[in-house]
């Protein structure tokens, strides 16, 4: 990597360094000439800076947007259930009256459910991909079809899932002994488990890739193992970019919605055990959005996606307070 | 230079990205509402029912070879259609649930309904070892619903099915998770029915369920019946049709028990229709009708003169619905929907004469 | 005892190698099988009449996809136009300011935007774009897919930015470089590979997306070229079609599922070509 660039700063003639050599016995029109454009440049230079922070505002900017929207479309429900919206353990369309306690319960349980089964498999990806074998044409096959999980469309997780899955879950249920459903929110976790590994991984590999071979080769020469540098280099050296792949893989866990909606079971009572029926914010929004048939409903399904948009900053925040603490950054 | 150069393409892009953005924002008022609504006269903008989509989507082509109208219907939802002729985004909405109160409110003129077609709600079920059609009663199936019947060989569907032999297995209750028509109908009909339901559940497209597996869409539905024995559920009567599904017979109001078909659909629907065509067909009167049936509708303002709408454009907007209710029927029992009832067609032609442009009557 | 503990250090070693091996192939393996399920399912379905013409009514037979197919290329199309070079820029903005308060939020702000449900960004969508301009539009529909794709780009540019050495930008510094064209022609070359990867999740991500379009871009049963009126797309024709009770449209729908998955896996390979060809080390 670091070879092509200096093949990049090398071959290029008008480069700047080159100019400067080049036009020492010059003399004085050059010279202005010179002056002019390392005036344009720093011009360039404070437009792109601009542009940065004009861009990173704008981002603040449209998060912050989203959630005005949010909370302005849902202020008739805001008005109607005030905060017991949050605790409130019945969710009766017919009767006005709205809780979201047990679909918060839903989202969280499947979410880190998932998450805990996804990690391992999309840390080894990335290992397997970043460290062990880089290269080769097997390599490359995995990356691009780990990268095509996150191409397929959920809905057909969906289909896949209940065809395939929601049997397999169910005879281990009966297996175990718990009430043989198939579908509620193990097999969820399940499916979304599987969505969300190449968010990880690929970032997780990018970040090992660049791990500076010489920090590698330090602890090789030491007579550390292939396991000893990747814990105890790799690791720890990309330890931030791996929390970002985990942070959005959970991210995509707790917003997907068709695939969870298809085998989740979907009831509004309040799971059991990981074994039973449940229901996730995103999925309920998706079930009854297009057919919410009144104000204080639709205002009601829209302040779930509130809730699921504050549940997210909530989450955020402790996995950076986490990283921080851990990386003492 | 080449920094310049580069840096000028980033700008580009963005401007290009923004300007579009801006264009598609700014440029709203003067063009794109003109457009979406008025301007190019062969087109037509309809939303909503998704059980309507496959019938529309056969009458909308054979339309257009007969006139060339482009006609655009996209299957969001009843109650998205609804809401998108609310805020006039469309040119028609169509919906398996008739506007209720809130929703009548919410609208800025009046609308009408038009009965388009007429579809039913099916009971199916998965139990292998029973080889007869299974019959119900509205009793029956209310107390499954509410979860008070648990088990197959219970006495009371016994009763109801003397010469078969039920198992002793769990019934594992499954309903429709996404908001829909189906259910609208179905919960409708247990409303009707049942005292119980009534007071603990109610009507509507989404409802509280007491027991049961949700299942998002028809084939949700389906295969949490098909896979789990012992299953029940309610689908569409297409879907379970072509899908071969087994389903029950139900007793309707004259104590028959009628199996769902094409027929005994139309039959429940041929009833006195009120003249604002609002009505359910749930539990109708009808002596061979299909108790668990409902109508679908297309919904329009009553006055038509909205948004800069041209004469020429709502004239060709009736023709259609005109259209739909008379030859369009032909198109329905093949797709198994159920074709509108003599009744019936002449509610929604009596609805079609009094839309007004402006004051004045457009049909004649 | 030294020799047993070297023993046993390796033993370690090659075990976590042989466990990564199993994982990392085993998540292939539900992909595989998906895969098979739709292309069995699919495959035989596509032909170039199936890729060149409308979709036709239940009953008949010989419908294609062709405005499907159109419409998601230009929606995507536009969609990475506005996607891909305000969140590469964001993200080099994250990765150059590690630790300014504005930083802080935005990066808080892409991560909670991750976990934004795509149904919900399809309705601020709606209340931004559609409401106000009378009329649902396929730009609208680009606009949300925007919003979608631009946290993966953002977090995929930002870490891979800020794991190149310090060494290559005060390289870039000490030749007297700007501070843009070390970003443009030193930094981000060299990340390219990141940020690509980043670039190509999130188009894969927004391909099958139909809440946020059910909204937006609404659907079309005919050809449209025209970003400010509705305008078909193949997640929206699979999701329609799959959910009918008709089998002449459940095999369109697998037809559409399988064209998808292909386009995607296309340019996957497509982006990779290119950027072999510019030299580009992936």
């Amino acid at each position: 990597m670091e070879s092509s660039v200096d093949t990049n700063l090398a071959t290029r003639p008008n480069d700047n360094l080159g100019r400067v050599v080049s036009l020492k016995p010059e003399g004085t029109v050059s010279t202005t000439k010179r002056i002019k454009r390392s005036f344009r440049q720093i011009r360039a230079e404070k437009v792109f800076r601009r542009t940065l922070i004009i861009v990173a505002l704008v981002m603040v900017a449209l998060v912050l947007g989203i959630m005005l929207t949010l909370v302005y479309e849902s202020t008739l429900s805001i008005k109607s259930s005030g905060i017991g919206y949050l605790w409130g353990k019945t969710w009766d369309p017919v009767r006005d009256i709205f809780g979201a306690y047990p679909f918060i319960l839903g989202t969280l349980l499947t979410s880190f459910l998932a998450l805990f089964i996804s990690i391992p498999f999309s840390f080894a990806v990335a290992v397997f991909l970043g460290e062990y074998y880089p290269e080769g044409w097997f390599s490359n096959l995995l990356k691009n079809t780990v990268e095509l999980i996150a191409a397929v469309p959920s809905v057909i997780y969906g289909f896949w899932a209940l065809a395939v899955l929601v049997p397999i879950v169910r005879s281990f249920e009966s297996k175990i002994g718990v009430e043989p459903v198939g579908l509620g929110i193990f097999s969820s976790a399940l499916i979304l488990a599987v969505m969300i590994i190449p968010y990880a991984a690929s970032l997780g590999r990018s970040m090992i890739h660049m791990v500076p071979s010489n920090l590698k080769e330090a602890a090789y020469s030491l007579g550390a193992t292939r396991w000893e540098v990747i814990r105890a280099v790799i690791f720890p050296y990309t330890k931030s970019g791996l929390f970002a792949g985990v942070l959005l893989s959970l991210g995509r866990a707790l917003g997907e919605t068709m695939a969870v909606t298809m085998v989740i079971g979907n009831t509004s009572l309040i799971p059991k055990s990981i074994f039973a029926p449940g229901n996730t914010m995103a999925s309920v929004i998706a079930n009854e959005f297009t057919e919410a048939d009144h104000p204080v409903y639709l205002s009601a399904l829209i302040e779930l996606g509130l809730v699921l948009f504050l549940v997210t900053v909530v989450i955020n925040m402790i996995g950076k307070k986490m990283v921080s603490r851990f990386t003492n950054e | 230079m080449k920094t310049l150069k580069s840096l000028a393409i980033v700008a580009l892009t963005v401007a290009i990205a923004g300007s579009m953005m801006v264009t598609g924002c700014g440029g709203s008022g003067s063009t794109s509402k003109t457009d979406s609504t008025s301007n190019n006269d062969n087109a037509m903008i309809g939303a909503g029912s998704t059980f309507d989509n496959p019938l529309f989507s056969k009458m909308f082509s054979e339309y257009n070879k007969l006139n060339g109208l482009k006609v655009n219907y996209q299957s969001i939802g009843s109650g998205g259609g609804i809401q998108q002729l609310t805020s006039k985004t469309v040119d028609f909405g169509a919906s398996d649930a008739p506007l209720n109160g809130k929703q009548d409110s919410a609208l800025s003129a009046p609308a009408i309904h038009i009965p388009v077609t007429a579809g039913a709600v099916v009971i199916t079920y998965n139990l292998p070892d029973v080889k007869d059609t299974l019959m119900l009663t509205p009793d029956v199936l209310s107390k499954i619903y509410l979860g008070e019947i648990k088990k197959w060989n219970d006495p009371k569907i016994q009763a109801i099915n003397k010469n078969t032999k039920l198992p002793a297995t769990d019934i594992v209750v499954a309903h429709r998770s996404d908001g829909s028509g189906t259910t609208n109908i179905f919960t409708t009909y247990l409303t009707k029915v049942s005292k119980d339901w009534e007071s603990k559940v109610g009507k509507g497209s989404s409802v509280n369920w007491p027991v049961g597996l949700g299942g998002k869409g028809n084939e949700g539905v389906a295969g949490s019946v098909k896979q789990t024995p012992g299953g029940i559920g309610y689908v569409e009567l297409a879907y379970a049709i072509q899908n071969n599904m087994a389903y029950a017979k139900m007793q309707n109001k004259a104590g028959n028990f009628i199996t769902p078909s094409i027929a005994s659909v139309t039959a429940a629907a041929n009833i006195d229709i009120p003249a604002d065509a609002k009505v359910s067909l749930t539990n109708t009167e009808a002596a061979d009708g299909y108790p668990i049936s409902g109508l679908s509708w297309v919904l329009i303002y009553k006055e038509q003169k909205y948004n800069d709408r041209t004469a020429d454009k709502v004239t060709k907007m009736l023709k259609l619905i005109q259209w739909m209710v008379h030859d369009g029927q032909q198109y329905s029992a093949p797709l198994n929907y159920a074709p509108l009832s003599p009744k019936a067609i002449s509610v929604a032609d009596a609805q079609l004469k009094t839309v007004t442009y402006d004051g004045k009557p457009v049909l004649q | 005892m030294a020799s047993n503990h070297v023993k046993y250090r390796i033993g370690k070693s090659t075990f976590f190698k042989g466990l990564t091996i199993l994982l990392a192939c085993a998540c292939v393996v539900p992909l595989i099988f998906i895969l098979i399920y739709i292309l069995q399912a699919g495959l035989t379905k596509i032909n170039w009449h199936f890729l060149t013409n409308l979709p036709k009514p239940v009953g008949e037979t010989g419908g294609g996809i062709a405005n499907a197919l159109l419409g998601s290329m230009i929606i995507i199309l536009v969609a990475s136009v506005i996607a891909i070079p305000f969140g590469i820029l964001c993200g080099i903005y994250l990765s150059e300011n590690k630790k300014s308060k504005l930083a802080y939020w935005s990066r808080l702000c892409v991560d909670i935007l991750q976990g934004v449900p795509s149904i919900v960004i399809g309705i601020v969508a709606y209340f931004w774009l559609v409401k106000p301009m009378g009329g649902f539009s396929a730009l609208s529909g680009s606009a949300a897919l925007a919003i979608m794709m631009l946290p993966i780009i953002i977090r995929s540019t930002e870490e891979t930015l800020k794991l190149l050495p310090d060494s290559l930008r005060e390289a870039g510094f000490a030749l007297g470089l700007p501070f843009h064209r070390v970003v443009l022609k030193v930094i981000v070359p060299c990340g390219i590979s990141g940020i690509l990867s980043g670039v190509m999740l999130s188009v894969a991500r927004i391909a099958g997306e139909t809440a946020p379009l059910l909204f937006t871009a609404f659907g079309n049963p005919y050809l449209s070229f025209n970003l400010l009126k509705p305008m078909q797309s193949l997640p929206l024709l699979i999701f329609n079609y799959a959910t009918s009770p008709y089998n002449d449209w459940h095999d369109l729908a697998w037809g559409a599922s399988c064209i998808l998955l292909i386009w995607v896996l296309a340019l996957n390979i497509f982006t990779k070509l290119m950027t072999r060809k510019w030299k580009v080390q992936l």
